[in-house]
């Protein structure tokens, strides 16, 4: 049998808008996913040291309040200090165009705006852990 | 209402009708759905009639505007004698930048003022907290100190306006206090509102790591006391439905948990040793609204039933202001989708349609870019001028709500209130809303994952999303707002000037009141104001009170 995927899913920085990860942590349990749910008003560098001791193969960050572009740059900041900046990021939420792009330049490896399509999300996840960050 | 004997007729009506009209049809073309429902109700049916609430008393249920149970509505001239008070959430960046937004939408007519904060404002954190690294004057305005507060409220007459104070924490109230006292206005002239709703963001954003439900609610509680005893015409509380709803919850969901968190503030303020009839006129409300507009008319007339007969049977009040369910509505920031942005005009349309239906006392309309990031001016414009169509042209305002007695929404209104009433009791038996707040948000998040469920399969079908759908290159383009990367650093420093030109000694004394007054259990809201005149700010005022009251 196939190893289950492990993600983590997290709300960096001061952002308490629970429903998408909720709604995604019961969506890629159901997709056969090994969820590890962080919760919301995170430390950047708190998200970073889960991951490594969780040895995720993906850190999904959603972000509904602001300052995703500070905030990734600060989870893989944190995940550079652990060496572990293979560790792939998907990022879901309010994100502007702008930011979207900034965040694409920065190696984020899907971005999910309001009504993505859940399959399309699961997919992500799936190739990018198949694919870890740094090797595209 | 009726005669047994009419609803006996009727119902025989039905079924002939049903098997000389209905059947056939339903034989030759069947219908579009097995079932039809609200977020609520399932298996709407096909057509209402008087007997679909046959237990309904015309005085008892309905009865008439600004009288007892208030269903349709709390002003017996509604919105003939004055509209629903056109509020706009408002604020980006610094006081500066915001007092601008805001004397832009007064000039184009609107009348209650909304300022909305940052991130780090809203956690009661300083623009220079490690934490608040790359969400300063995001979404809203960065107060640190007096200073920006005073700016954000420049050239505005504070004793004008409805102001409200859109902070979950009641930590930013007395910053507005001292900045009215500095100004020379009388506390007693101020109307607004702060929301200062603790439970609700318990439950619907986790924010329980400063210090435990029961110890919060005491400062919660020191703001409500302050403004019941100095500032009659303000709200110091005001309950939240909007984050349960945005939260996933179905209608009756919101209306059930939102009255169950107001009755756990009631029996809080009542322990306190206050009166309900003194500071239960001030308390008010702030709902969502989605867009299925007959469910949502039926929710805010369910509610305002529900709430009076609480106030008066349970709390036993006696003035009837204390029976008043007041509130502001937010069309649904959920319902907005990025995909063919434009038509989100179209549904903050129709749910602010339904808001004014149902007789909300004030209203915010979202603009149709939130689905990327805060509002541009020209959306922002768009939104407030749904509005004023909607006040000034659709005709709605012209009679107190013109839905009553309907079949169907009377209908509604019974289940909706039946369902509100279950969910209280479901509460108190879980030892009410502060014990029982994590069984409140799991409720709601589990429909949440409902509705997305169905959006995946198509069986809530959203236009633009997974209907009607066209290639993204195909979509019109739409100007969002981008904030100034430089902001932040500008605020750091603005706060390190106003630091740096303080008096330390002050600053400090001021502090240490603010401590004492959290340790010995005593009203901490004046020693908070002579803090902030002094120029502490936001994040030393909340860490002050944290040490005094032993965190």
């Amino acid at each position: 049998m196939e190893r289950k995927i492990r993600i983590i899913l997290a709300k960096p920085g001061l952002d308490g808008h629970l429903r998408g990860i909720n709604v995604l942590s019961h969506a890629l349990r159901d997709a056969g996913m090994e969820v590890i749910y962080l919760g919301v008003d995170l430390d950047p560098r708190e998200i970073g040291r889960a991951a490594v001791d969780e040895g995720v193969d993906v850190i999904g960050l959603s972000i509904h309040a602001g300052g995703p572009v500070t905030l990734v740059g600060r989870v893989q900041e944190a995940l550079r200090d652990l060496g572990a900046e293979d560790i792939p990021i998907v990022v879901g939420g309010i994100i502007s165009k702008k930011e979207r792009q900034t965040l694409k330049e920065m190696g984020v490896r899907g971005i999910f705006g309001p009504g993505s399509d859940i399959s399309g999300i699961v997919k992500a996840i799936r190739d990018s852990a198949a694919l870890p960050a740094g090797t595209s | 209402m009726y005669d047994r004997r009419v609803l006996e007729a009727i119902e025989a009506g039905e079924r002939r009708w049903h098997e000389r009209r209905v059947a056939p049809a339903l034989e030759k073309t069947g219908e579009r759905q097995a079932e039809f429902g609200t977020t609520s109700v399932r298996g709407i049916k096909r057509v209402y009639t008087p007997a679909d609430a046959p237990g309904l008393d015309f005085f008892r249920d309905i009865g008439f505007p600004g009288e007892y149970p208030f269903t349709r509505g709390v002003q017996p001239t509604g919105y003939r004698g004055r509209l629903w008070t056109h509020r706009l959430v408002s604020g980006a960046m610094g006081g500066r930048e915001s007092n601008a937004i805001i004397k832009n939408l007064i000039a184009h007519g609107e009348n209650g003022l909304n300022p909305v904060f940052d991130p780090p404002t809203l956690n009661m954190r300083d623009s220079d907290d490690d934490m608040s690294r790359g969400q300063v004057g995001v979404n809203g305005t960065a107060i640190d100190t007096l200073a920006d507060m005073d700016l954000l409220f420049e050239d505005i007459d504070l004793d004008r306006y409805s102001i409200s104070i859109i902070t979950p924490h009641p930590f930013l109230f007395p910053m507005y206090v001292a900045l009215a006292e500095n100004r020379g206005l009388s506390l007693d002239r101020l109307q607004g509102t702060i929301q200062n709703d603790c439970i609700n963001n318990s439950h619907s954003c986790n924010w329980i790591d400063m210090a435990p439900l029961p110890l919060r609610m005491r400062v919660h509680g020191d703001a409500v006391e302050f403004a019941t005893r100095f500032m009659p015409l303000w709200n110091p509380l005001s309950i939240v439905g909007y984050h349960i709803r945005e939260g996933g919850a179905t209608a009756v969901q919101e209306i059930g948990f939102t009255l169950a968190d107001g009755i756990a503030y009631l029996e809080e303020f009542i322990r306190r040793g206050l009166d309900v009839d003194d500071f239960a006129p001030r308390l008010s409300f702030f709902f969502g609204c989605e867009t299925d507009l007959f469910e949502e008319v039926a929710k805010f007339r369910a509610a305002r039933r529900v709430w009076a007969r609480v106030m008066r049977e349970r709390f036993g009040a006696k003035n009837e202001r204390s029976w008043l369910l007041r509130y502001h509505v937010q069309t649904a920031g959920n319902s907005l989708q990025a995909r063919q942005p434009m038509n989100n005009i179209i549904r903050t349309t129709i749910q602010a349609l339904a808001a004014v239906l149902g007789g909300c006392n004030s209203l915010h309309t979202n603009a149709y870019d939130e689905a990327f990031t805060a509002p541009t001016p020209e959306a922002a414009m768009i939104a407030l001028r749904t509005q004023q169509i909607i006040a000034h042209e659709s005709g709605v305002a012209n009679t107190l709500d013109p839905l009553g007695g309907s079949f169907y929404v009377e209908a509604l209104t019974g289940e909706l209130e039946r369902g509100c009433l279950d969910l209280i009791e479901e509460v108190d038996r879980r030892g009410g809303a502060v014990k029982a707040w994590e069984y409140i948000q799991q409720a709601y998040l589990a429909s949440a994952y409902e509705t997305q469920k169905q959006i995946q399969t198509g069986a809530k079908i959203i236009v633009g999303l997974n209907a009607f759908t066209i290639e993204e290159a195909e979509e019109t383009e739409i100007e969002t707002y981008e904030i100034d990367p430089d902001f932040e650093a500008r605020q750091v420093a603005f706060l390190q000037e106003i630091k740096g030109r303080r008096d330390p000694g002050r600053v400090e004394a001021a502090l240490s009141r603010v401590a004492q007054a959290a340790e010995k259990g005593e009203n901490t809201m004046r020693a908070m104001a002579e803090a902030y005149k002094v120029m502490a700010t936001l994040g030393e005022v909340r860490r002050a009170w944290e040490q005094g009251v032993g965190r």
